[in-house]
């Protein structure tokens, strides 16, 4: 590897241009200049105290740890889901949906490609461990909580549809179809997307930051295309098991459409 | 013609109307009013089983609860005030090809065949609405829960529900209640008249 290795003086000159840009801001009365300081001061903070954590955690090979930081992002990820929502379950469904379903798909495509794909001794070596699920959980949570949205808020929106639908004499799943396929496709947009201009519109991060680490741009990009098809896959499942679980609970044991369970957050 | 009873609420409640006990026979139809607010639109989506009761309802002496709730509101179909539609074109609404009733049912109500090719966007609301009752009773149900079914309606569009109403109800005996506030309606179509007062629903002197 021929990482060049960034001396505090190097950094300090970044810093230099970023006090730069604040005095600017103050010149120009952009009322900025103690947002800029204040964000430039917590990047160092936090990310400082990131680099510690993931120094300690990667001495410590342990599967305990690993499994109590992946708990964590998956509890900040269905925070996140359900802050999102305009229409929200009551009661523990309302964190419950968007978290289990983050959590089944992403731990179980996580540990498909870290057991089979990297295939590392151990399995869950930190250095792989730790950022390969921080993005699958990240880009999951993003379709998931677009999946959610649309199925509630359409729901919502169309009950006189969905009660006319079942007065009809249709099972709850045909009641509700077109609007569940809609809410899979949308939380699916942005990974598909992604994936159809990758490295044409923009160079992936991931990729960037492993040909700034010293990584031969052939290796990048292998991992590159696995981690697309492993955000691929996780939000897929997670779209479809968020999107069956929400819409399942939309209707009481006698199909009744049951809209009530759902509060309007303005 | 049978006259057995086809419906029967025992101490039957939606909301917080007082528990009701009401028996209909076959090719009866019973009309219920009262001002607005008062639960109707409640009482005939309870006893769809779209919103949650308390109490019994028997269809032919089998409760709700004995059949799977999609079969239940087939034979116990409930027709809102306003129709709703959610494909482009009005065929997509129905199982095709038709039947020979249905098709029967769509001449005698003043639309041909083509109609299924018709957008929804473009249909009037009286066209919606008569359109929505062939397509319920494409199902053939053996009891009707009409919601102001002529609410939005003017007189000959009306007077052609009606029709269509009670040649099904010849045709199949079924029974119908009637949600309505047109006294003259209810006295061509209901035998028996209820109104709701209070919290109780009481029959009246037709």
């Amino acid at each position: 590897m021929n990482v060049v290795s960034l001396s505090v003086f190097d950094l300090s000159l970044a810093a230099a241009l970023v006090m730069l840009m604040a005095f600017l801001s103050f010149l120009l009365r952009l009322d900025m200049t103690k947002t800029i300081v204040i964000a430039a001061l917590r990047t160092v903070v936090q990310l400082l105290l990131i680099g510690f954590i993931l120094k300690w955690l990667f001495a410590q090979q342990s599967f305990l740890w690993i499994a109590v930081i992946w708990t964590v992002m998956l509890l900040v990820a269905g925070r996140e889901i359900m802050a999102r929502q305009t229409h929200r379950f009551k009661g523990i469904w309302g964190y419950g949906v968007g978290t289990v379903s983050v959590f089944i798909s992403s731990v179980t495509v996580g540990i498909f490609v870290l057991t089979l794909v990297v295939n590392n001794t151990p399995w869950y070596t930190p250095q792989y461990a730790i950022p390969l699920m921080g993005m699958i959980i990240g880009n999951t949570m993003t379709a998931a909580a677009l999946s959610l949205e649309n199925l509630t808020k359409t729901a919502w929106q169309q009950r006189m549809i969905i009660e006319a639908r079942l007065a009809l004499g249709q099972p709850w799943r045909e009641s509700i179809r077109d609007i569940a396929r809609q809410s899979v496709r949308i939380g699916l947009l942005p990974i598909v997307n992604a994936m159809a201009a990758a490295g044409l519109v923009n160079l992936p991060g991931m990729m960037s930051g492993q040909i700034l680490g010293g990584t031969p741009p052939a290796e990048a990009v292998k991992y590159q295309i696995l981690i697309m098809f492993m955000i691929t896959a996780a939000s897929g499942f997670a779209t479809l098991i968020v999107v069956w679980l929400a819409a399942r609970h939309l209707f009481d044991d006698r199909q009744r459409l049951s809209i009530k369970r759902l509060y309007t957050v303005k | 013609m049978a006259q057995e009873t086809l419906l029967e609420l025992k101490n039957f409640s939606s909301f917080d109307l007082v528990p009701i006990n009401l028996k209909i026979r076959q090719n009866e139809t019973v009309s219920i009013s009262g001002e607005s607010g008062t639960g109707k639109s409640l009482l005939l989506r309870a006893i769809a089983d779209l919103i949650p009761h308390k109490g019994d309802v028997f269809l032919e002496g089998n409760t709700a609860n004995d059949y799977p709730p999609n079969e239940w509101r087939k034979q116990v179909a409930y027709l809102a005030a306003e129709s709703q539609w959610w494909f482009d074109t009005i065929g997509e609404h129905f199982q095709l090809p038709l039947s020979m009733q249905t098709q029967k049912y769509l001449e005698e109500i003043g639309f041909d065949i083509n109609v299924l090719d018709w957008e929804v966007m473009r249909c009037s609301t009286g066209e919606r609405q008569r359109l929505a009752i062939i397509r319920m009773l494409a199902n053939l149900p053996k009891v009707l829960l009409l919601d102001e079914p002529t609410a939005n309606l003017d007189t000959d569009n009306s007077m052609l529900v009606e029709s269509i109403i009670k040649h099904y109800q010849n045709e199949t005996s079924c029974s119908i209640i009637l949600v309505s506030h047109n006294a003259e309606q209810k006295k061509r179509i209901a035998q028996r008249q209820y109104q709701i007062q209070g919290k109780d629903v009481v029959e009246v002197e037709v």
